[in-house]
């Protein structure tokens, strides 16, 4: 089952809802990555409030979003780390380095509108 | 090496959940064991862990320390052996409750258990943090593996 996902201003939100198989979170990556340029997309926000596991797979294919997104112009930011899985995390020895992170979907917002304010355009960044 | 079969494998398709409400967990089946086969399984086997560990009082931080452990644990089955299966059971012992994790398959072995051991090392691409990983979210974590026969890894967590 695929992630929706949608499109805000010049940001792309993915909202994870429901466990995922690998085959799932490689494919939420490539819609991604493909949908930066289809939509010029500067900044992309994964929310993973409902993801159950983030296991070593999950992580790798986040950093490996992150890492992509960037080389084609977007920052990434990850929302909706729970407490449970931030041990999880932690214990496991996976940190998400590089990885940006923010509490939940309107703190990576404005995380994303400061990240990608330009000069000459200054608060226009996110469309209404 | 010694490779007993644990326990009937469950009739094809996931069981429905069972309704906890009002039971203990003396109700729970002792040993419960799913197939892997598919990254679908994955899935499904921790997803039943934590199903299992709720059941026996575990606390929610950590229900997920145990679904990922068994996530770690099937992937490398799916990613190693191709085939094998988790087989979950409930532990009592001297007044303390816990689950104990078994992750078994008849795949290629590890040939260097110690360096498998070792974190960031990894034959598949991956981070190599899984079998380090598992052993630290478990209280307790064995690993038999035998070239060309097969891996037994037991991993076991205690209420607090």
């Amino acid at each position: 089952m695929g992630v929706p996902i949608l499109k805000q201003g010049y940001y792309l939100i993915a909202t994870i809802q429901t466990a995922l198989t690998d085959t799932d979170l490689q494919g939420l990556r490539d819609g991604l990555i493909a949908q930066i340029g289809r939509y010029r997309a500067r900044g992309v926000i994964i929310d993973i409030t409902a993801l159950d596991v983030m296991d070593s797979f999950a992580v790798r294919t986040v950093q490996d979003i992150a890492q992509m997104g960037r080389l084609r112009g977007a920052e990434t930011v990850i929302v909706g780390v729970q407490p449970e899985v931030a041990l999880s995390m932690v214990e496991l020895g996976l940190t998400l380095a590089g990885v940006n992170t923010a509490l939940d979907l309107e703190e990576g917002l404005i995380f994303l509108d400061e990240r990608t304010k330009r000069a000459s355009k200054g608060g226009e960044a996110r469309a209404p | 090496m010694r490779r007993e079969r644990r326990g009937a494998v469950q009739p094809d398709g996931p069981a429905p959940a069972p309704r906890l409400k009002g039971r203990t967990s003396a109700d729970l089946p002792a040993e419960n064991s799913i197939p892997v086969r598919s990254e679908a399984d994955i899935v499904f086997a921790r997803q039943k862990g934590r199903e299992l560990a709720a059941a026996l009082g575990f606390r929610s931080t950590d229900l997920t320390l145990i679904a990922t452990a068994i996530s770690e644990l099937a992937r490398n089955i799916v990613l190693y052996a191709r085939r094998g299966e988790i087989v979950l059971s409930r532990l009592e012992e001297n007044g303390r409750r816990g689950i104990a994790v078994q992750a078994q398959d008849d795949g290629p072995g590890i040939p260097d258990v110690n360096l498998a051991m070792r974190s960031g090392y990894s034959t598949s691409g991956g981070l190599g943090l899984g079998l380090p990983g598992v052993r630290r979210l478990m209280d307790e974590f064995v690993i038999v593996s035998e070239p060309r026969k097969g891996t037994i890894v037991t991993a076991k967590i205690w209420i607090q």
